[in-house]
Formats: structure tokens, C-alpha cells, sequence
């Protein structure tokens, strides 16, 4: 499904990703896992085209295509979907209003209908009890005010209404307690199915005992440094990072 | 004053070049102003002795005033010696097809969804006699007279109902108000007149849209309102579609009179070239003046303006509260980009006991332009137990733009209860990038935003009105975020 070979990208003048390679397959689950500053969420950015991200080398092939050859907008379409780590507050505009405008975007490209608000307001209160979301989070404004968790939950939330072939969840634990952490990761191991594929970027283990990765990959100062299955990421969690630096 | 590269000047003696240009040239005066001008004016238009009286009078006040400095903006000296002020109603030249119109002026057109049929009458291209304005205007003239209600231009109503515009006329706005008032009250060649009898709420909105002379007004437009005891109207004045006009300078004036228990809604999208994008050269200057009195007990004045277009706009619709329990109110969204310059807002002055007003002004400033508010709340000493609301926004849209807030409040008693609330905002790279991550192109994600910034406001325009000055926010600011 995805498939990046040797990329090297940045932020504006710093070189940030040094190379590195990765292919997800359909069905998968990947773990990125590292320090900070080690350049986990570039690679979110990368992947979902932000404009402030440069690739200066390499490839991303994503359903066989150049996905770098895409907009943000295209790729979404495309079907991948990124949870930010800190999602963005949009004042004003209504959150349901919000998830419609997504969800009818993806109807309109693949050639079907739009939806009214109030078949919408179905699709939406469904995936909400999902997520265990109040209503009034449907009225409120997007994430505009919404506490560390509730953002978190309207990411997964735009996950579950929008079913991306790929989703990249940027450090989507960070903020939960225990609970809603429980709750974040049971809708998101319900919306894995064998036809999708998931990458997780996270900083710490715990979220990694809620949603299994079949893989995990250790990103040190731009570059993979170890892979190996889900039990890298318990030796991390009681080693820490320091014996994977690259010393050079 | 002589000054070759005075910019006004300049715009007077070009043709107009978006194709309406007049080939009749005859009937207008050389430029210049004196008392003859003024006298000559009012013997153009057959007017009333009280007319020609009302004019000198304003012009006398006019020789001793001086163009206000205070204004946060920045133009050129303008020199009233080289503006002819009366030229005879001509006939703009109609155009055969649309294939004549200046194709950005089409690609507007398209961009905000103006009907074909509707296009044509905008861009002065001849249609299709069921189509034709002035039969639909003769319709509503009919239904309107049913009610009693007056709705002419105001040149008429001084021939045919001299004693209410004798009555009202500068009762709201005087002759010496400002400086552009003045000088408005005298040489204005046309405007608007409108009379609602007691008793009678308005069958249909009233619009300059349908006005039964649609001529051109030029540039010193005056309206007069007057709506009695119990009786209700709306009024739309302009329209979205983008309006040029050779005239570079536009002074108008508005007046709105309630009577006990009546009610004005005044709404206004006001759309004028702003000038090359690049140098702001050649836009308009919009300096109007605009005022309602709540002369009766517990009526109501309510503006709401959508200021997109123009050079430069120096407006403040206000409202004096002088009925007890009178209430005004000013929604305003004021949109500058490119070079524009706009310093609007408005004056409540309570006089009355248990007046009320509100104020709900959102500016959207992008690109290089400067948007400013200024409000005023005064209250006067026998404006026992007066409340004022007052909300002001800013939204940036890049960071060369800039916004200023100017609150002002006078009080003359202690009982007055004052909220005002006030935010800055931008549109920033991160939330277009969240949109598009989710799928939503660039331009319906700066839509939501701003749609979601006005609400206040668009929720008390019309319906189509509001629609119509959704996409027109958008088509101005599409170009200008990141």
C-alpha cells in the first residue's frame, strides 16, 4: 500500500529525515517509535503534504502511485488520513458542519451524492457512541475549546466517519488518561480491518498494549535505527533509547 | 490645489473603461463649484424654493469647512474645482450580448452565481422583454401603492410630496453635519425616497435593486426614509455583483426616521472597485454618511452593512435614540484586501430613558490593506438606565495586513451598563492545512471560516443577500490566504 524508498526530507533549511525506507502492506499495523526530535512527525507532515515539509530525495509511492506528486486535498481524497498530534481549532465552524463538509468531499469524489445534515446527523451519532462523544460535541466548534482527550476522540472521530485506506495517528495517546485512552484505542482497533493499514507514532509503549503493532520501527536522529516485531517496543520501555543511538 | 498627478482627476477625465461609457457628452456642467452651480442645479430640477434654500445654505456652511484628518486613512488631497456636479441622467450604452462584457467582470458574475438574465441586467446588456426591470418594477410600484407606501426617487417626491420631504429632509443628517454632508446636501442631483403610511408593515423587502428610476444617481446619492407609528420595513441597498463607476469620489447620505413603535432594518453590501490590487489606483472613495433617528417611543433602527469593495470607505451608519426605549442596532462586516483602506463603524447616542444598542463589527483584513473600527456610545444626562452591547472582531488573513479598534464611550450619567467584548483572529496556514488534510479544498475551508466568523451578522441579512455575500467573501479572499 505504502511503500517510501530512501527519502530524505526537512523544514526549510534543516534536513530532518535522513533516508529512510518503509513498506506497509494492507491489513498492517507499523510502530514508529523514538526520541524526541528524532523526526516521527516530519513524517506524518511528509506523508500528508503539509507545505512547510521538503522532500529532497526519494520516493513515496502510495496504491502504486507518486504520492509526493499529490496535494494535502488529493491525498486525502486518496484515502490517507492523518490524526494530528495537535489537532487545529477551527472557531466558528460547527463541528458536524465540519465532518459533513469532509465526508460529502469523499462522497463528491467518488461520484456519489452528498449528504443532507440530517442523514448525515445518523452516520455521525453512530460513530459517536463508538467513541463514547457527548452530543454537544456536535455543536460545539471544531476542537475549539475541546479539552487534550475530547481532541483527541474528534480525530478518531473523523477517522471513523471518513475510513481512510491509511491512517497516521501522530502521537494520539499523548493527552489521555487512562480511560480515554481505552476508549480511543478500542474505535480505532474496530476500524482496522484487513484492508487498511495503520501506522502509530508514539513516544511511549502504553498505547502499543491497546492497539498490537505487527511491526515496530525505532527512528532515531532521521533514520530507522532497529525493527522487529511488538516486542521492541516493551525492551524500549525498560531500556530507553539511548543503547539504539546511532554514535556517529 | 493644482496637482497633475492627483489621482481623482485623473479617473474623471478617463472614459470608463469597463465598457458602460456614455456617448452623450451634452447637458453637463463645466467643472467647478460656486453659488451659481448650486442655484443652477436646483433650476435643472424645477425644485421648490425651500430646496434651493436648504442647498445654499448647505454650500455656505460647506465654504467653511475643511476635509476631516481624522480618518485612519490616506488618500490624496482631492480638489473639488475639478469635479463637475451636474450632468443629466444619460442612457448607458446597451451592450448586444455578454460576449461584450469584460470577461472578469464575467468570471465575477459566474463565481457568485448571478443568473444569466440577472448578469445581463448588471453588465447593461439588452434582455428579454419578461425580464425587463422595469416591468417588474412597475409590479411591485403597483403592490406598494396598494399599502400606501411611497417608494420614488427622491427628485420625484420633492415635486410630488414636497411637505414630507420639507419636514424631514437634514432632520437627521443637518446640512453642516461634516464635511461631505455638507457638500451632499448641496449638490445631490438623486437618491431614494421612502414613505411608510401608520399602521403598515412593508409587503416586500424595498430595494434600490427595483427602484423605479434605475439610472444612474451619481456620486452625491441621497435617501430619506421616514417610517411612521407601527409600521415595519426592510431596506436592501446595493447588490454583490462588482459595480464600477466613473466617478471616483462618492459622498452620499442616508437618513432613517421611526416613529413610536415603527422599525427600519437597513441592510447594505456594498461592493465598489477597490482599485488595481497591486497599487489600489483608480478605486473609489466612499464617504458617506448615514444616520437613523428613533424619534419615537420604543421604534428601532437596525443596520447591516457588508463592506467589501471601494479604495477607500469612511462610514459610520449611526443611530440617535431619542424615544424612550428606542433600540438601535449595527452589524457590520467590513472586508479590506489589496491596498484598501476602510475606517467604519458607528455612533449610538442614547438620549432617550431605557434605550438600548448593540454592536456586532467584524473586520477581515488581508493582503496589504488597514481596517479600522470606531465606535462611539454616548450618553446623554437624561438616558436614565441605557445599556449598550458592543462585540468587535478582527480576523487577519496574512501578516502585512493591519487592524485597529477605536472604542469610544461618553457617558453623562451612572446607570449606563456597557459590555464590550473584543478578539483578534487570523486564518492560519495550519487550519487551511487541517481542512485539506480532511479532503476540503482551500476555498470551501476559507468559506467555513469566514462564514463561521460573520454569522452574527449574515444571520440578519435577507436570505439570498446572505448567500450571495458568503461567496462574495470568498471570492475576495481566495487569492490572498498563504
Amino acid at each position: 500500500m505504502l511503500e517510501i524508498k530512501d527519502l530524505y526530507a526537512g523544514f526549510d533549511e534543516t534536513e530532518i529525515l535522513k533516508g529512510i525506507s518503509l513498506s506497509v502492506k494492507k491489513g498492517e499495523t507499523h510502530a514508529i517509535m523514538g526520541p524526541n526530535g528524532s523526526g516521527k512527525s516530519t513524517l506524518a507532515k511528509i506523508l500528508s503534504g503539509h507545505p512547510s515539509y521538503i522532500v529532497t530525495s526519494g520516493e513515496v509511492l502510495f496504491e502504486g502511485e507518486n504520492l509526493l506528486d499529490l496535494s494535502t486535498e488529493e491525498r486525502s481524497l486518496a484515502g490517507i488520513f492523518m490524526g494530528f498530534q495537535y489537532p487545529v481549532e477551527i472557531p466558528g465552524v460547527n463541528n458536524a458542519e465540519f465532518l459533513r463538509m469532509a465526508y460529502n468531499a469523499r462522497q463528491v469524489n467518488e461520484g456519489k451524492d452528498e449528504v443532507d445534515p440530517l442523514d448525515f446527523d445518523d452516520i455521525l451519532q453512530e460513530k459517536m457512541d463508538l467513541l463514547s462523544m457527548e452530543s454537544k460535541y456536535k455543536e460545539r466548534s471544531c476542537n475549539d475549546g475541546f479539552s487534550g482527550g475530547e481532541k483527541k476522540k474528534n480525530e478518531i472521530l473523523q477517522m471513523a466517519i471518513l475510513r481512510p485506506l491509511l491512517s497516521v495517528l501522530d502521537e494520539t495517546d499523548s493527552g489521555l488518561d487512562i480511560d480515554a485512552l481505552r476508549v480511543v484505542a478500542d474505535g480505532v482497533n474496530r476500524l482496522k480491518n484487513k484492508d487498511n493499514a495503520l501506522i502509530l507514532i508514539t513516544h511511549y509503549q502504553r498505547l502499543l498494549d491497546h492497539i498490537e503493532p505487527d511491526f515496530v520501527h525505532v527512528l532515531s536522529k532521521g533514520t530507522f535505527v532497529k525493527s522487529g516485531g511488538k516486542d521492541l517496543a516493551h525492551d524500549l520501555e525498560a531500556q530507553g533509547y539511548d543503547w539504539l543511538t546511532p554514535t556517529n | 490645489m493644482e496637482n497633475k498627478d492627483d489621482p481623482i482627476s485623473g479617473v474623471l477625465d478617463n472614459e470608463y473603461k469597463y465598457g458602460f461609457v456614455t456617448d452623450i457628452e451634452s447637458d453637463t456642467f463645466a467643472k467647478g463649484l460656486n453659488e451659481n452651480v448650486v442655484r443652477a442645479i436646483s433650476r435643472k430640477k424645477n425644485e421648490p424654493e425651500f430646496m434651493l434654500n436648504f442647498r445654499l445654505k448647505a454650500y455656505k456652511k460647506w465654504l467653511t469647512m475643511k476635509q476631516p484628518a481624522w480618518p485612519n486613512v490616506q488618500y490624496p488631497a482631492i480638489d473639488f474645482q475639478n469635479i463637475s456636479y451636474f450632468s443629466a441622467p444619460k442612457p448607458k450604452k446597451k451592450l448586444e450580448s455578454l460576449g461584450e462584457v469584460d470577461p472578469e467582470v464575467l468570471r465575477t458574475f459566474e463565481k457568485l452565481g448571478i443568473p444569466l438574465d440577472e448578469q445581463k441586467r448588471l453588465a447593461n446588456v439588452a434582455v428579454d422583454a419578461v425580464f425587463d426591470s422595469v416591468s417588474v418594477a412597475t409590479t411591485h410600484k403597483k403592490k406598494l401603492m396598494e399599502v400606501g407606501i411611497i417608494f420614488c426617487p427622491i427628485s420625484e417626491a420633492v415635486q410630488d410630496y414636497p411637505e414630507l420631504v420639507e419636514e424631514y429632509l437634514g432632520t437627521v443628517v443637518p446640512v453642516g453635519d461634516n464635511f461631505y454632508a455638507a457638500l451632499n446636501s448641496a449638490v445631490f442631483t438623486d437618491g431614494s425616497f421612502v414613505y411608510i403610511p401608520p399602521d403598515t408593515i412593508s409587503p416586500m423587502e424595498l430595494s434600490t435593486y427595483f427602484r423605479i428610476n434605475t439610472e444612474e444617481t451619481g456620486q452625491f446619492e441621497r435617501t430619506l426614509i421616514i417610517c411612521a407609528e407601527n409600521s415595519y420595513v426592510s431596506y436592501l441597498e446595493g447588490c454583490t455583483a462588482p459595480q464600477f463607476d466613473t466617478n471616483q469620489l462618492h459622498a452620499a447620505v442616508v437618513e432613517l426616521v421611526t416613529q413610536d413603535n415603527a422599525e427600519i432594518k437597513y441592510s447594505t453590501v456594498q461592493n465598489w472597485y477597490a482599485g488595481d490590487p497591486e497599487t489600489g489606483k483608480g478605486g473609489i472613495y466612499n464617504f458617506v454618511t448615514k444616520r437613523g433617528k428613533c424619534q419615537g417611543e420604543k421604534s428601532k433602527i437596525s443596520w447591516t452593512q457588508v463592506e467589501t469593495g471601494s479604495a477607500i470607505t469612511w462610514k459610520y451608519p449611526s443611530c440617535i435614540l431619542q424615544g424612550d426605549g428606542s433600540v438601535g442596532e449595527f452589524y457590520s462586516v467590513a472586508l479590506t484586501n489589496g491596498h484598501m483602506q476602510a475606517d467604519t463603524g458607528t455612533k449610538m447616542l442614547h438620549i432617550g430613558k431605557d434605550t438600548r444598542s448593540s454592536i456586532i463589527s467584524k473586520g477581515i483584513s488581508a493582503d496589504h490593506s488597514s481596517n479600522s473600527y470606531r465606535g462611539l456610545v454616548r450618553v446623554g444626562k437624561g438616558a436614565s438606565n441605557a445599556r449598550n452591547y458592543t462585540q468587535c472582531d478582527s480576523m487577519l488573513v496574512g501578516d502585512k495586513c493591519s487592524a485597529h479598534t477605536f472604542p469610544y464611550i461618553e457617558t453623562g450619567n451612572n446607570t449606563l451598563q456597557v459590555e464590550h467584548e473584543a478578539s483578534t483572529s487570523k486564518i492560519s496556514e495550519e487550519q487551511l492545512f487541517y481542512f485539506e488534510q480532511r479532503g476540503i479544498s482551500r476555498e470551501n475551508a476559507i468559506t467555513a471560516i469566514i462564514n463561521g466568523f460573520c454569522k452574527d451578522v449574515f444571520k440578519q441579512l435577507p436570505m439570498e443577500f446572505a448567500v450571495e455575500a458568503q461567496k462574495l467573501l470568498t471570492l475576495k479572499l481566495e487569492n490572498s490566504v498563504g
